[in-house]
């Protein structure tokens, strides 16, 4: 079947490092670390976990009461990183209204923030009573998708896919998807995510949060490295501008990259724990897709976040399919983990590394697993020619997505 | 609480509640088309008038009615006045 050549025309980002993808980009070539010490979650008993990379400087009252009321801080991320990506692409008017434009985006759940509001008052006073009308729409799962319609005024399809940090890996490949079976010809793909103590909670349960650099923010996570501990939770949204090669062309949009192959598959083996077979397969379904090989890419963005395990798994899987040769990293280690975020704004920083020419290195990244060697990570600073990348995102729940990405080269 | 400081704390609440401008807040100012409160403000609206004043009125069928704020003054000085 004939498909539709899908190129990224516009980029958003609200990171841990602030608003926008250019800061997003200087703030990993500094090699800075948005990782700080959070006091307030001593508040919490049990939880041993102590850092979070925070979204700062962000007013959400840029935004309208009319659209705000109904916005949870994930989808003011969302938001201001989807404006972002439109100025960056401005899609002509029309393409808001004609149906062909629309909207792939979620998070891990419903606000957070929102529901402990909620059942607080729900619990204690075993009532609606003084329940907020605008409540529900900010803990419904589809509430940055439907916040971001709303407020820009997109027509088209609207979907919310969750699927933990795999959800904006996962936007990214339905909408490369529809607009190459022609079902739309714009899609605003990506995810959001704001943090809540619960969410280092869950991985703190299962042993999989940081415990050990509490004093020392900084040096964790670790991605592949010997004394990694675990995850560290942060927020943001990545959102990215999907657009038909053909639509991008008629119109002289700007074209950073081109998608070109994509991959998920669901890891049946166990619910939580990662397994090296499944990254493959799924990393070689995406090649596969791409109707590319391993012989192509020159880059891998590792999801790595820093846990003991699936550092190793990832590794193992990559040192399987590219062997020793090809370039990786992860950069969890400058932004911490931003859950839903995490596929797009890491794919966004890897475009913008292959068009400067020069990769992000792994921060905090001091002494290699023996687990995770046997792949050619990346230490510092290097300029290389990049033609094609692989992102990777693998989520709880056995959710495992590859992209492909390449170079668009103008004619 | 005279009829004027209840007005005043109905108009206060609003201001704050939905970011509206106090020179916009007249009696014969409609809810809908000059204050831009929509039905789902509108549910909030009882919410923090119930809350300012302490009684419930979310219940009442001539809430339904309201149109103007002078509507929403006229309500809330009657049910002050009616449960004295």
């Amino acid at each position: 079947m004939q498909t539709r050549r899908v190129v990224i025309s516009g980029m958003g980002s609200i990171s841990p490092f602030g608003k926008g993808v250019e800061t997003l980009v200087e703030s990993l070539f500094d090699m800075k670390s948005a990782v700080v010490n959070v006091p307030a979650l001593n508040d919490f008993g049990g939880l041993r976990t102590m850092v979070a990379a925070l979204v700062p400087g962000i007013d959400p009252r840029e935004i309208p009461r009319k659209h705000r009321r109904s916005m949870s801080p994930m989808s003011v991320f969302a938001t201001f990183a989807s404006q972002e990506a439109l100025g960056q692409s401005s899609p002509p008017a029309e393409y808001f209204t004609n149906g062909r434009m629309g909207i792939i985006m979620g998070s891990t759940v419903g606000s957070p923030v929102v529901t402990e509001e909620f059942f607080r008052g729900y619990l204690t006073n075993h009532s609606t009573e003084g329940m907020r009308a605008t409540t529900f729409f900010q803990i419904m799962n589809h509430s940055c998708a439907a916040n971001v319609a709303q407020t820009l005024g997109i027509n088209g399809r609207i979907l919310a896919p969750s699927s933990a940090c795999s959800t904006s890996c996962q936007a990214i490949g339905y909408g490369f998807e529809m607009i190459a079976f022609g079902k739309q010809d714009v899609m605003l793909c990506g995810g959001a995510d704001e943090f809540h103590p619960l969410s280092p909670a869950i991985f703190d349960i299962m042993s999989a949060a940081s415990v050990a650099y509490n004093d020392v923010p900084h040096r964790t996570p670790r991605p592949f490295d010997l004394g990694r501990d675990g995850v560290v939770c942060s927020e943001g949204s990545g959102i990215v501008v999907l657009e038909s090669l053909d639509s991008a062309k008629r119109r002289g949009a700007p074209i950073l990259a081109e998608i070109v192959g994509y991959a998920t598959r669901s890891d049946t083996s166990n619910i939580a724990d990662p397994n090296s077979d499944s990254m493959e397969a799924c990393i070689r379904q995406a090649l596969e897709d791409a109707g590319t090989s391993a012989d192509a890419i020159d880059y891998v963005n590792a999801h790595a976040t820093g846990t003991i395990q699936g550092d190793a798994a990832e590794a193992a899987a990559l040192n399987r399919v590219f062997g020793g040769n090809v370039p990786v990293s992860s950069l969890k280690g400058h932004l911490g983990h931003t859950m839903a975020a995490c596929g797009a704004l890491e794919t966004i920083a890897s475009i913008a590394m292959m068009n400067r020419g020069a990769i992000v290195p792994t921060l905090n990244l001091e002494t290699i697993d023996p687990l995770c060697a046997n792949i050619r990570h990346v230490r510092e600073v290097e300029r290389l020619p990049v033609g094609a990348f692989v992102k990777n995102s693998f989520a709880l729940g056995g959710v495992n997505t590859s992209i492909v990405i390449r170079r668009y080269e103008h004619d | 609480m005279t009829d004027r400081e209840i007005i005043t704390l109905i108009d206060t609440t609003l201001v704050n509640e939905f970011e509206l401008n106090i020179d916009d807040m007249a009696a014969e100012a409609s809810l809908k088309d000059d204050l831009g409160l929509d039905s789902l403000d509108r549910v909030d609206m009882v919410i923090v008038l119930e809350k300012a004043f302490g009684f419930k009125m979310g219940e009442e069928e001539a809430i339904k009615a309201i149109r103007t704020l002078g509507d929403i003054h006229a309500f809330v000085i009657n049910k002050r006045l009616e449960m004295q």
